[in-house]
């Protein structure tokens, strides 16, 4: 059964925050672009921002509800908040901070969270992550019914940031409570979420598992966000049942999506394959053009090709000998394209 | 190169020149009393009353000042409302009016014949010429520079705290005692030494509305220029008190904001040792 439900209409300059959305006790992510508005909603379900119309139900209480005018205030709203950059109180230690709601005993919740030991600590002391998990208990010491994250990773170190959302996920995967976070990363949220809406502008353009997203990505938007190379062009019926999408540039790509008319076509840079020479395969698309950039993280390497980002091993880099402005092929199958309707 | 040099004794020389001038005075006071003489002349009644005075009237309206003007420039501070600018500059106004326009304002409103005086006189109380006239007279032109700094200090608060504080279950009554107030809190206390220091100096606006009775409504500044016709070495020796306390003012309100940093930012002292 569905514990959260929210369904609001917000003015936001320059639009209009118009979202519903129903979750279980399970972690929802809304990702998107910063001034999506992604904040916004959080802020109206607790009750930090008032929407225009609409109706927010937590377990079946009423906390917001616009035609009957009923409007709780956040401190009876039984919502957790974990704020960017957390919001922890500079003037008390870790101990007071989670002890401020006057929940459940302090002590039990900090080692919960395993930073019994940081009891004593100021803020001012803490590392990032640390100040994550106080933020986090502060919260959930007062048992609440839901949940929010306001962007839980941005004030992390990139060093850290990897073991932090692990242990975020973690601990989240624990709870038995609705969560609902927003971030800027879909990686990020892929993690930490079960399932993914992509928020643009007030508007919820795609809603799904990580992997339904990337499988199936709705638009140029969820595409390239979630990683894909978004090419722009036109579509029209090819030989052998094939798509064929002219790009902007004039040169053509096969695609086994169905369309007609303005189109962008949307491909992952894991399905992308790099060689010397167009390879014998089945793959229909080439785009032969030089290295514009090559960069190695870890044992892959993202290579851009003109307009595609590529990612293999670094040990196909060795074996080809490949270097920043070698001309190359760069290949993908027909049935690795998602078509999708152009960004206006 | 004589150009540059020419410039840089130019800055020096002015000041050097400005602080003589500024300091001078000052020290004419201490150099024209010994100090054995000053310490005695501490001891006449003139210098009592007006001790007694001044300390009264200063603690009482000081105590005025922070218990209105501490809710009212979190108000100002927090919320946004139709008139709020206008509120600003109306609270701003007395800071550059002329002392002397205040307690005349005052007389029209709090004298017998003022606005307010026909209610006044028929509660049976006489405001001017009164201890109570000091009070007003220091609380109207000295709680505007605690009002403005202190609604600096909330405006200058980080909003998303006192969300948080919401969302913990604390109401808002809570959150302004347990989360505004102690992160205001060395920014309203610069504030209170700016009035404090304010309403000690204050002369104008007390001899025009409270008069300078000794014993009842004068205080220091009023004794000095009091004494400064009848007995100058007594004008002279409050006039050396006001300065030591004028300057501990001074020197409070600049170690106060040190020495609660450690507690109203975020790195504390020990972050700023410690860790990195």
């Amino acid at each position: 059964m569905d514990a959260l439900h929210v369904d609001i209409a917000l003015p936001l300059r320059p639009f209009r925050l118009e979202l519903a959305l129903a979750a279980g006790r399970e972690t929802v992510a809304l990702v998107g672009p910063s001034g999506a508005g992604k904040t916004s909603v959080l802020r109206t379900i607790a009750g930090l921002a008032r929407p225009e119309r609409g109706r927010i139900a937590l377990d079946g209480r009423v906390l917001f509800d616009a035609t009957s005018g009923i409007d709780l205030p956040p401190e009876e709203r039984g919502v957790g908040y974990v704020f960017q950059d957390y919001a922890l109180f500079p003037h008390m230690t870790v101990e007071q901070n989670v002890a401020y709601s006057g929940g459940k005993r302090a002590s039990e919740t900090l080692e919960r969270l395993g930073i019994d030991a940081l009891a004593k600590a100021h803020p001012g002391e803490l590392s990032g992550g640390e100040r994550q998990r106080v933020g986090l208990a502060r919260a959930l010491a007062r048992n609440p019914d839901v949940l929010l994250l306001d962007e839980p990773m941005s004030a992390l170190d990139a060093h850290t940031r990897a073991a932090v959302r692990a242990e975020l996920a973690h601990t989240l995967d624990d709870l038995d409570l609705p969560v609902l976070l927003v971030t800027h990363d879909f990686a990020d949220a892929a993690v930490l979420a079960g399932r993914v809406g992509v928020l643009v502008d007030g508007r919820l353009l795609q809603m799904g598992t990580a992997g339904e997203l990337v499988a199936a990505p709705s638009n140029a938007f969820v595409a390239s966000f979630t990683g894909a190379n978004v090419l722009a062009g036109v579509a029209r019926r090819g030989r052998g049942g094939l798509t064929e999408v002219t790009l902007d540039d004039g040169s053509i790509l096969y695609s086994v999506d169905e369309g007609e008319g303005p189109a962008s076509v949307a491909v992952y840079p894991w399905e992308i394959s790099i060689a010397r020479e167009a390879p014998e395969d089945s793959s229909l698309n080439h785009v032969r053009r030089p290295i514009t950039s090559l960069v190695r993280i870890g044992n892959r390497a993202r290579i851009q090709v003109g307009p595609l980002v590529g990612e293999v091993t670094t040990a196909s880099v060795e074996r080809l000998g490949l270097h920043e402005g070698d001309t190359v092929v760069a290949s993908f199958k027909a049935a690795a394209t998602h078509l999708v309707a152009r960004e206006s | 190169m004589i150009r540059r040099r020419l410039f840089t004794a130019t800055l020096v020389a002015a000041t050097a020149l400005a602080l003589t001038f500024l300091v001078l005075p000052l020290l004419a006071i201490f150099l024209r009393v010994a100090p054995g003489e000053l310490v005695s002349q501490l001891g006449n009644d003139v210098v009592l009353d007006a001790i007694v005075v001044t300390a009264k009237a200063t603690l009482i309206s000081q105590a005025l000042i922070l218990l209105v003007g501490t809710p009212t420039a979190y108000l100002i501070a927090s919320r946004s409302f139709r008139g709020r600018a206008l509120a600003i500059t109306l609270i701003e106004l007395p800071l550059v009016l002329p002392p002397a326009v205040a307690g005349i304002a005052l007389l029209a409103t709090f004298g017998r014949l003022g606005l307010l005086g026909g209610t006044f006189e028929a509660l049976g109380v006489t405001v001017s010429f009164t201890q109570a006239a000091v009070v007003l007279a220091v609380t109207y032109v000295a709680s505007p520079f605690y009002l403005r700094q202190a609604i600096a200090s909330f405006e200058a608060l980080d909003g998303s705290l006192l969300d948080a504080s919401r969302t913990l279950g604390a109401g808002p009554a809570r959150t302004f005692f347990r989360i505004a107030l102690p992160l205001a809190s060395s920014g309203l206390a610069a504030g209170a030494a700016l009035s404090f220091a304010r309403g000690i100096g204050e002369f104008g606006a007390t001899i025009m509305f409270a008069g300078s009775l000794q014993g009842v409504t004068q205080t220091l500044s009023l004794a000095v220029y009091a004494q400064f016709d009848l007995n100058l070495d007594l004008a002279l020796a409050l006039g050396g008190l006001l300065v030591l306390l004028s300057a501990a003012i001074l020197l409070a309100a600049k170690l106060l904001p040190a020495w609660t940093r450690s507690t109203s930012t975020l790195l504390s002292p020990f972050a700023r040792f410690g860790s990195s």
